[in-house]
């Protein structure tokens, strides 16, 4: 039962049943360019998808505005079919802040990752969100700086070695990760707060539902998703290794769920 | 016009920037800023505008990108330590083509490096204001938001503790209707595969089959950011006041509220019958440079008087490009509590100073 199962023979013997589709024939529509720079095996493109997707099926494509931080989503920023403004590290959540106070009608949400949003930026996202301020903040959480090549962040775990903290995270000389959307949960204007993750199919799916009832809980208030998203690059793991090892580490100290719903509807 | 009214300066400035279309502010207390803050707090929400009580002034102006990007006429403003924080996104805005008003009460004059060279990164220049008073900044307030608006770029107003607190009569100009400009993001725009955008990375928006690679183009961003800028500085005329007459052997320099000192020094030195003339620039940036070389022409001194230990200095060196001597009579402001109100800025002690460099010019 166990053999390895191959993918099968295209037959040659008689015409396809259907055409063939490029990859990129599946990019969502509110990606304008299926091709990126981020690395194989990176998570941020499936967080963003997600994004993306649920501004479309929400209907909010013809009154949304994503503003995205410093980091390697960055290279996502001249890519959607969303209107973007681009912040700087960490400044996202003071951005959206002037949109929305502006603008009620539009969708501000911001696409930051964990070194942008916790360590540069913490003291935005967290007065954004005791302001209650109506902004969708999007944190990809893969606990370090990707981008800068993968040095520890505020969200890196005890024990990970990175290329500041080679001999692994040490709380006696580092400190100890903040478990960001636990904090934000704790501020009363903070009306959704879930962590998701796309380690998974499943995980992705339950992701995408946490996007979904963020964006739609924005009108109430200030809602976070944090998802963990993998970066075997930043972490030297195998591409193929890459979700298990989140799943064994990152995930055990960020875990996922839903840690606030003032609408009190029911989440899974 | 309104009938003037008698108002302190950060009312008026206030009252200016509302009438000039200001419809979202956000700010940190700092003295001598702090007064603009709460005039805004009271007169923004009146006219339909948002005035923010910002956490930092990181977050100050990081909520005006966001209020500039969807087109609001957006202003704040802060003094030294503040507009310190402020530099990275004044320098990012400037690529980002984001308009802006920023009013920079300094304390003394220390600042004028930070203000005319930024503190900030990267190729850029922003075009600065020096009132020497509420009544001049009031008509400052629409000239900035326009070139703001006109050349997309932050544009700052160099005040001080004078400025933010003198009472005057002044009349507050006419309101304007603010308008979206076309370039603004609204959000309505995604979906039609030419959604906005605004980035200080560039706004080239890259799409499969037309041969370009996902990312941006740095190279070809900076280099147009660059061009913008010079055509900006060379469209921008230069303002500068001046009194001098055709015997000028030393002309004075001076700018902001010391220059109405100095102004007022070197009237009295004239009516005495001493070889002076004055001069002011208006704007610091564009420097004056070639109004103040052929005001030089012919003089044997040029003096500058500034709160500081010689800054404008170079500026007017630049100017004059050695044909005349630069000498500086100014000097750091010897008020104790540090806001550069200083006991130096009295016309008789000004008047001193300046008959000593007539002197020293005399004998040479
Ligand atoms: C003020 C400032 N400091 C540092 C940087 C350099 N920098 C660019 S991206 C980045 C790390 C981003 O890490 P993270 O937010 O976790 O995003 P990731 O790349 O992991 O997706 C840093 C430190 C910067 N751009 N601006
Ligand atoms: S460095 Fe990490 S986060 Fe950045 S693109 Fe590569 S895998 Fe993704
Ligand atoms: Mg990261």
């Amino acid at each position: 039962m166990n053999e390895p199962r191959f993918l099968p023979v295209v037959p040659t013997d008689h015409p396809p049943a259907c055409a063939a589709s490029l990859v990129h024939d599946f990019t969502p529509e509110l990606i304008s360019v299926g091709a990126h720079q981020l690395c194989p095996g990176c998570g941020e493109p499936m967080a963003i998808r997600a994004v993306a997707e649920a501004v479309a099926e929400l209907g909010l494509t013809r009154s949304c505005i994503a503003v995205f931080g410093i980091g390697c989503s960055t290279a996502f920023s001249n890519n959607l079919d969303i209107e973007v403004v681009q912040a700087l590290h960490g400044r996202a959540p003071s951005v959206a802040t002037g949109i929305t106070r502006m603008r009620p009608d539009v969708t501000a949400l911001t696409v930051q990752g964990d070194g942008d949003m916790v360590n540069e930026g913490l003291q935005e996202v967290l007065h954004a969100a005791a302001r209650g301020e109506r902004i969708t903040c999007f944190m990809l959480n893969n606990g370090v700086f990707g981008e800068t090549g993968g040095q520890m962040t505020a969200t890196t775990v005890l024990g990970q070695r990175t290329k500041n903290s080679p001999e692994g995270r040490d709380a006696r000389h580092h400190g100890h990760p903040i478990r960001l959307a636990d904090l934000v949960a704790t501020l009363d204007g903070a009306v959704y707060v879930a962590r998701g993750a796309v380690d998974t199919a499943v995980n992705v799916q339950r992701t995408k539902r946490m996007v979904l009832k963020a964006l739609q809980a924005q009108k109430r208030g200030f809602a976070l998703v944090e998802v963990l998203t993998m970066c075997p690059t930043g972490w030297a793991v195998d591409t193929t290794r890459s979700a298990r090892y989140m799943a064994d580490h990152h995930a055990r100290i960020h875990s996922m769920g839903v840690l606030k719903d003032t609408g009190g509807g029911r989440s899974r | 016009m309104s009938a003037p009214r008698f108002m302190a300066g950060s009312d008026a400035l206030a009252a200016a920037m509302v009438a000039a279309g200001c419809r979202f502010f956000a700010g940190y207390p700092m003295t001598p800023f702090t007064g603009v803050l709460e005039a805004m707090a009271q007169r923004l929400p009146g006219a339909g505008g948002v005035c923010m009580n910002a956490e930092s002034e990181l977050e100050a102006i990081g909520m005006c990108w966001g209020a500039a990007a969807i087109g609001a006429r957006a202003a704040t403003g802060s003094t030294g330590q503040g507009l310190a924080l402020m530099q990275e996104s004044l320098a990012e805005m400037t690529s980002a083509r984001l308009p802006l008003v920023v009013l920079n009460m300094a304390r003394g004059q220390g600042d004028y490096f930070q203000t005319t060279r930024g503190g900030g990164h990267g190729d850029y220049r922003l075009p600065v204001l020096a009132p020497v008073d509420v009544s001049e900044a009031v008509t400052h307030v629409s000239l900035a938001f326009g070139w703001a608006e006109a050349w997309r770029t932050p544009v700052m107003l160099f005040g001080d503790y004078y400025l933010a607190h003198t009472h005057r009569s002044v009349s507050i100009p006419a309101p304007e209707e603010p308008v979206t400009p076309a370039w603004a993001v609204d959000g309505r725009s995604g979906g039609t595969g030419r959604a906005r955008l605004i980035s200080p990375l560039g706004t080239v928006k890259q799409r499969d089959g037309q041969g370009a690679q996902a990312g941006y183009d740095l190279a070809v961003h900076y280099r147009a950011c660059a061009d913008r800028t010079r055509a900006m500085l060379d469209g921008i005329a230069p303002r500068i006041e001046a009194e001098t007459g055709g015997d000028t052997a030393v002309l004075v320099v001076a700018y902001g509220s010391p220059a109405a000192y100095v102004r007022a020094a070197v009237r009295e030195l004239r009516a005495e019958g001493l070889p002076v003339g004055y001069a002011r620039p208006v704007t610091l940036v564009p420097f004056p440079y070639g109004a103040l070389a052929r005001l030089a022409r012919g003089c044997r001194a040029v003096a500058v008087y500034e709160n500081n230990s010689g800054q404008a200095v170079d500026d007017v060196r630049l100017a004059v490009d050695g044909q005349v001597p630069v000498e500086f009579i100014g000097g750091l402001s010897m008020d104790p509590s540090g806001f550069g109100i200083a006991p130096d800025l009295d016309v008789t002690h000004l008047k001193e100073r300046i008959m000593q460099l007539v002197g020293r010019v005399a004998a040479r």
